[in-house]
């Protein structure tokens, strides 16, 4: 436990030593405002509601968390520090975990930032805070499973780009699997079930009801099996190709 | 807690390449082995392989008595270990780095200040603890490198090329630290410095593609050397060489000589197991020869090391 602390801490620690956490933070709350007044028509709409902020965050995620998650891996295994993070007591699946909770931390922290939203759309009407709480935890949980996505592909490649452009095709591949574009392919000729089944792994589809104000526990449990699933993935892919 | 490291059979096979190639040895606490061979010998797999950090192919490593695939986290606990080009987290300060590693070893909060301190000033790390490492010169790079290895004051520390990048103050320092430490530890370096081998190592092993070559004290391999006993002398009045040569070469005891014309200087080998040292003084004197130089080889490593590994470097 006490290497998973100290993988966790310096791995947060590092992200504001170096411009990234800035950059991101900045980049990420100019571009979720602007959709949500541009795109979102947030005044326009004239509801007290922040779906016109939360229905882009799948979108935004896909290149953000992508673009976090590349160096998590990759850049240990290109400077070498690998070698010595694999060589301290501490088991890979907790290195795994601390620099995935530590790039899971940071993601919060930047959503949590969105809080001017909450006090304008507040300030403005009387909206449904239950739903907002609901829907923050949606985009909490949603970005949790892309950034897990992104840190087992991270631990395939020492190469940050191609980290990064892989995390991105597959995250859109796991978004869209809900919708026709995706599953037109496979309604044409194979069985409901499998059609359900595709349907069933699809990001929107279960972020959707969740920022909806429906926390569901099967939307929970997808989340949760998919970042489980991509973590032991992530590990096992690490202790195969430790030193390649 | 005996024989600290026992490796057995160990092989690693890369594609069709086998780097390690059915190494076996032990390595007793006390000793400080130096791993010897060319670039691409098989030297940084094996220490990763002991250090846990590749699996072997086949073959089997013991780090005080526990199995590193086994039981991975207890081996790696009693090993500090620098990997080759001492990787650390360049965004890092030392103080923060080493923090770190502290955290993550586990370090009891009750020493921890203290034996922070204590591995800072061993390499002088005072002044540059909060600066960040990538601004650092390659020599202190190296150094947090040890401090990190050597922080909770391991049973067994692997080195892989300790000093590379170092000036010889610094190498100098980093073979005195290692000396003092050798006494209760297990300490294996790789290096292809010789002269490195002659300064801390009890114990050194030449490998060569993946195989062991000569396993010996550096005595040992320095008495495999022609130059073993030989007598190197230069004479101050040049007239006098031919004779000298002569006569030396029909001394019972010198086998051949040799004459090196840049410099003059006329080496003596040895006839086997006798040592030619005395008789030719005594010949210098008798014949009033002027000597500017008279002394004994003690062997040189460099030849040992290409006549064994001759030309296996890959």
């Amino acid at each position: 436990m006490n290497g998973m602390v100290a993988v966790f801490k310096r791995e947060l620690a590092s992200y504001f030593t170096t411009p990234v956490a800035y950059v991101f933070i900045v980049i990420f709350l100019i571009v979720a405002n602007a959709f949500t007044f541009y795109l979102g028509n947030f005044y326009e709409r004239g509801q007290a509601d922040l779906a016109s902020f939360f229905t882009f965050h799948p979108w935004l995620f896909l290149f953000l968390v992508p673009a976090l998650s590349m160096r998590l891996w990759a850049e240990e295994r290109k400077s070498g520090s690998i070698e010595l993070l694999m060589t301290l007591p501490i088991k890979p699946w907790q290195s795994v975990l601390g620099k995935y909770l530590a790039a899971w931390a940071f993601t919060a922290l930047a959503i949590a930032l969105t809080f001017p939203i909450w006090m304008t759309v507040n300030y403005l009407g009387a909206p449904d805070n239950g739903v907002i709480f609901a829907a923050y935890l949606g985009s909490i949980l949603m970005a949790g499973g892309f950034l897990a996505v992104g840190s087992c592909i991270s631990a395939i490649t020492k190469n940050q780009v191609i980290a990064f452009i892989i995390s991105v095709v597959v995250s859109l591949a796991l978004l869209l699997a809900g919708l026709p574009l995706v599953l037109d392919v496979f309604a044409a000729w194979a069985p409901q079930a499998i059609v359900d089944t595709i349907a069933s792994l699809s990001f929107l589809t279960h972020f959707d009801s969740i920022s909806k104000g429906v926390i569901d526990v099967r939307d929970i449990v997808y989340f949760g099996l998919l970042i489980g699933f991509a973590l032991y993935a992530n590990t096992i892919i690490l202790e195969l190709k430790k030193a390649d | 807690m005996t024989a600290m490291i026992d490796c057995q059979g160990l092989t690693k096979q890369y594609g069709t390449l086998l780097a390690v190639d059915d190494l076996t040895f032990r390595v007793e606490p006390g000793e400080v082995l130096g791993f010897l061979g060319p670039n691409g010998a098989g030297k940084t797999t094996t220490m990763r392989i002991i250090a846990g950090f590749l699996a072997p192919t086949a073959g089997k490593v013991k780090v005080c008595g526990y199995d590193v695939e086994a039981q991975p986290i207890e081996a790696k606990r009693c090993i500090g270990y620098l990997p080759e080009g001492a990787p650390s987290y360049p965004e890092m300060t030392p103080r923060e780095f080493l923090e770190f590693i502290a955290d993550a070893r586990g370090v009891p909060a009750a020493t921890r200040r203290q034996r922070l301190e204590e591995v800072y000033g061993m390499l002088h790390l005072e002044r540059v603890l909060d600066q960040t490492i990538e601004t650092l010169s390659k020599g202190y790079r190296r150094r947090v490198g040890l401090a990190q290895a050597i922080l909770h004051d391991p049973d067994v520390l692997l080195l892989d090329e300790p000093t590379d990048g170092l000036d010889p103050n610094q190498k100098h320092e980093v073979r005195q630290l290692i000396g003092g430490m050798a006494k209760s530890k297990i300490i294996v370096i790789s290096t292809h410095l010789l002269e490195e081998v002659d300064a801390v190592c009890t114990r050194a092993v030449v490998i060569a593609r993946g195989k062991i070559l000569a396993d010996d004290t550096p005595a040992g391999l320095e008495a495999r050397s022609r130059f073993h006993n030989a007598v190197s002398l230069k004479l101050a009045d040049p007239a006098d060489l031919k004779t000298a040569k002569a006569e030396i070469e029909a001394l019972p005891e010198v086998a051949s000589t040799e004459l090196d014309e840049r410099n003059g200087r006329l080496t003596a080998f040895p006839a086997p197991n006798r040592l030619p040292l005395t008789p030719i003084s005594r010949l210098a004197e008798q014949r009033g020869w002027a000597l500017d130089e008279l002394h004994l080889e003690t062997g040189r490593l460099d030849e040992v090391f290409r006549t064994i590994t001759g030309g296996a470097s890959a």
